[in-house]
C-alpha cells in the first residue's frame, strides 16, 4: 500500500518538475526570440547602411533619380533644427509641469496631471500631426518647419515630465527645509537646490525625449512636409532624416534605397548612442 | 480636430463608421475597412506578443542571472527606440520576402482550407503589419509586467517553496497575483499597436478592402492619414481624414485611460499590503 502511494508520488512530482523546467525553457526561448529581431535589425541596417555611407552623404543635397552620389544633408540639417525647435517648446514645459506636480500642487490636481501626461504619451503620433496640422499649417496656409518642430515638441512634454517628477521625489525633503529655513524663497530653493540636485536625471529624461523625438516620422509627413533642398526659412517646407528615409523605401530605385538605409544606419547610430549615454550617466548616478 | 472634421460629418453621419466605400474622387467616405485593419493587426500582434513579452518578464524578474538581466533589459529598452520608421523599412526589404518565400507557401499548404490563409501571398499584407507590431509593443509589455512581478513581495515566493512547489508553480502564483498589471500592460500595448503608423503603412498593402484572410493586403486608421493627408483633394476629403483621426484618438484614448487605470490600481494595492 505504501509503495503504491510513493510511486504515484513519484511520477507525479516527477512530471511537474518536467514542467517546471519545461516552462522555465520556453522563457529563456521568449527572451532570446525578443532580442533576435533587434540584432537582426540592427546588423542588418548596419550592413547595408554603412556601405552606402561616405563624406557626400553628409555634405550633398540629394540627386535626382538616375544620378549617382548626392547625400542627405538637408534632411540631417533639418533633423537637427526640428528637434532643435522641439527642444524650446518640450523642455522648458515638460521641467515645469513636473515640479508643479511635484512642488506645488495638491495632491488631487498632481495625479490628474499625472493621469493626462500618461493618456498623452499614449497618443499616437500621427493624431499629435493633426493636432499641430490644425493649429499652426491651416492658419499659415503653408508647411512649415515650424508646425513640425511644434508637434515634436509636444511629444517630448510626457517624457521630460514624468521623469523630472520622479527625479524630483528623490531629493530629500531635508534639503528643502534646510534651504528654506536660511531664508531663502521658495522658487530660489526649487530652481537652486532641487532641480540642481534631480539635473542629471532629468538631462537624461532629456536625452530620451530627444532620441524619440529624432526618429518620428507620421507627425512630420503633414507639418514640416519635406524638401529636397536647403530649407529657406522656418515658415517654409523642411526636410527631415525620417521623411527623407520613409520617401525613398517606398519607391522603386535602388540608388535610393541605398541612401535610405545609409539614413537608417544614421539614426540607430544617434539613437544607440544616446541610449548608452543615458545608460551610463544613471548607473554612475543611481546605479 | 471635431470643429475641422465638421463637413465630414455632416456629409456621412453615423454611415461614416459602418459603410466601407471609401472614394475620395466621388466623395464617398466609409471608414469601416480602416477600422477593420486596425483591429485586425492589432489582434495579431498582441496574440504573438503577449506570450512572448510574458515570457522575457519572467525570464528577467525570476530566472536571468544579473549580469544577463542588465543585457537583456538594455537590449529591450533599445528595442523601444528604435524608431518605427526603421521596422518599417526593414520590414519591406527582410520580413515581406522572408514572409512571402518561406512562410505563407507552408502556411497554405498545410492550412490553406482555413478562410484566414487564402489568398496571394505576397509578403504585404495584414499579417506582415501584425507581426512587425508585435515586435514594437513586446519591449512595451514586457517592461510594465517585469516591474509588476518585481513589485510582488519575495516572501511570497518563498512560501510558496515552503509548500514544495517547483520553480514554475512559484512563478505561476506571481503571474496569477500580477493578473491585472500584465492586463493593464497587455492594453497599453494594445494602445500603441492601434496608434502606430509608419512600419504598418509601409507593410499592410494599402487596400481599403475586408478580407478574412491574412494575407491580403489591408488599411489602417493611421495609415491612411499618412498616406492621403498631405495630398488630400478638396475640403471634404481632408475633414473625412481629420474625422477618422478623431475616431483614433477616441479609440486611444479610452485604451490608454483603461489600462493606467488598471496600473494603478494595482500599484496603490501592493503598496498598500
Amino acid at each position: 500500500m505504501e509503495d503504491y502511494y510513493a510511486h504515484i508520488k513519484d511520477s507525479h512530482l516527477r512530471k511537474r518538475k518536467f514542467t517546471s523546467s519545461l516552462m522555465i525553457f520556453l522563457c529563456i526561448i521568449a527572451a532570446l526570440a525578443a532580442v533576435l529581431p533587434l540584432v537582426y535589425i540592427f546588423f542588418y541596417t548596419t550592413a547595408a547602411g554603412a556601405s552606402a555611407l561616405n563624406i557626400d552623404f553628409f555634405t550633398e543635397l540629394p540627386k535626382p533619380v538616375g544620378e549617382t552620389g548626392g547625400g542627405m544633408a538637408n534632411a540631417i540639417a533639418g533633423t537637427l533644427t526640428l528637434v532643435g525647435l522641439g527642444s524650446i517648446i518640450g523642455i522648458p514645459v515638460g521641467i515645469m509641469a513636473g515640479i508643479y506636480i511635484n512642488e506645488y500642487s495638491g495632491n488631487i490636481t498632481a495625479n490628474a496631471i499625472k493621469f493626462v501626461t500618461d493618456v498623452l504619451a499614449g497618443v499616437p503620433s500621427i493624431i499629435i500631426g493633426i493636432f499641430a496640422y490644425g493649429v499652426l499649417v491651416i492658419p499659415m496656409q503653408r508647411f512649415s518647419a515650424l508646425a513640425g518642430g511644434f508637434a515634436l515638441g509636444i511629444l517630448m512634454i510626457p517624457t521630460i515630465t514624468r521623469i523630472t517628477e520622479e527625479m524630483l521625489k528623490l531629493v530629500p525633503q531635508t534639503l528643502r527645509e534646510a534651504s528654506l529655513a536660511l531664508g531663502i524663497p521658495r522658487w530660489k530653493t526649487t530652481v537652486l537646490i532641487v532641480l540642481k540636485t534631480a539635473s542629471g536625471g532629468i538631462i537624461t529624461g532629456i536625452l530620451l525625449a530627444i532620441a524619440r523625438a529624432a526618429g518620428e516620422t507620421a507627425p512630420l509627413l503633414f507639418t514640416s512636409f519635406g524638401n529636397n533642398y536647403w530649407a529657406e526659412s522656418l515658415d517654409g517646407p523642411m526636410a527631415s532624416i525620417p521623411v527623407q528615409i520613409f520617401n525613398y523605401a517606398i519607391s522603386p530605385y535602388e540608388e535610393w534605397h541605398r541612401k535610405a538605409w545609409a539614413g537608417a544606419f544614421v539614426l540607430i547610430t544617434l539613437i544607440f548612442i544616446i541610449s548608452l549615454a543615458v545608460r551610463f550617466v544613471t548607473r554612475k548616478k543611481y546605479g | 480636430m471635431f470643429t475641422d472634421s465638421a463637413p465630414s460629418r455632416l456629409l456621412t453621419g453615423w454611415s461614416f463608421i459602418i459603410t466601407n466605400e471609401w472614394e475620395p474622387v466621388k466623395e464617398n467616405f466609409g471608414a469601416l475597412s480602416f477600422i477593420y485593419g486596425t483591429v485586425v493587426s492589432s489582434l495579431i500582434a498582441l496574440v504573438i506578443a503577449l506570450p512572448v513579452s510574458i515570457g522575457v518578464a519572467v525570464f528577467l524578474s525570476e530566472i536571468a542571472p544579473s549580469i544577463i538581466k542588465t543585457t537583456v533589459s538594455f537590449l529591450v529598452e533599445i528595442l523601444a527606440a528604435i524608431p518605427s520608421i526603421i521596422y518599417g523599412f526593414w520590414g519591406i526589404f527582410v520580413l515581406a520576402p522572408f514572409l512571402r518565400t518561406d512562410i505563407q507557401p507552408v502556411l497554405q499548404s498545410y492550412l490553406g482550407f482555413l478562410p484566414f490563409f487564402k489568398g496571394n501571398p505576397i509578403g504585404f499584407g495584414l499579417l506582415a503589419a501584425g507581426i512587425i507590431l508585435a515586435i514594437m509593443v513586446i519591449p512595451i509589455i514586457t517592461a510594465i509586467t517585469r516591474d509588476v512581478l518585481n513589485a510582488i513581495p519575495v516572501s511570497q515566493r518563498e512560501a510558496a517553496y515552503a509548500l514544495g512547489a517547483t520553480r514554475w508553480e512559484a512563478i505561476k502564483m506571481a503571474l496569477l497575483n500580477a493578473k491585472s498589471g500584465i492586463l493593464g500592460a497587455t492594453i497599453l500595448g494594445l494602445g500603441r499597436a492601434v496608434g502606430e503608423t509608419m512600419a504598418v503603412t509601409m507593410l499592410i498593402g494599402n487596400k481599403a478592402q475586408i478580407s478574412l484572410s491574412l494575407f491580403e493586403p489591408a488599411y489602417t486608421m493611421a495609415s491612411v492619414i499618412a498616406n492621403e493627408f498631405a495630398e488630400a483633394s478638396g475640403r471634404i476629403h481632408l475633414s473625412a481624414l481629420i474625422e477618422v483621426g478623431l475616431v483614433l484618438f477616441g479609440v486611444t484614448f479610452i485604451i490608454n485611460s483603461f489600462a493606467r487605470i488598471l496600473i494603478y490600481s494595482f500599484t496603490r494595492k501592493t503598496e498598500r499590503r
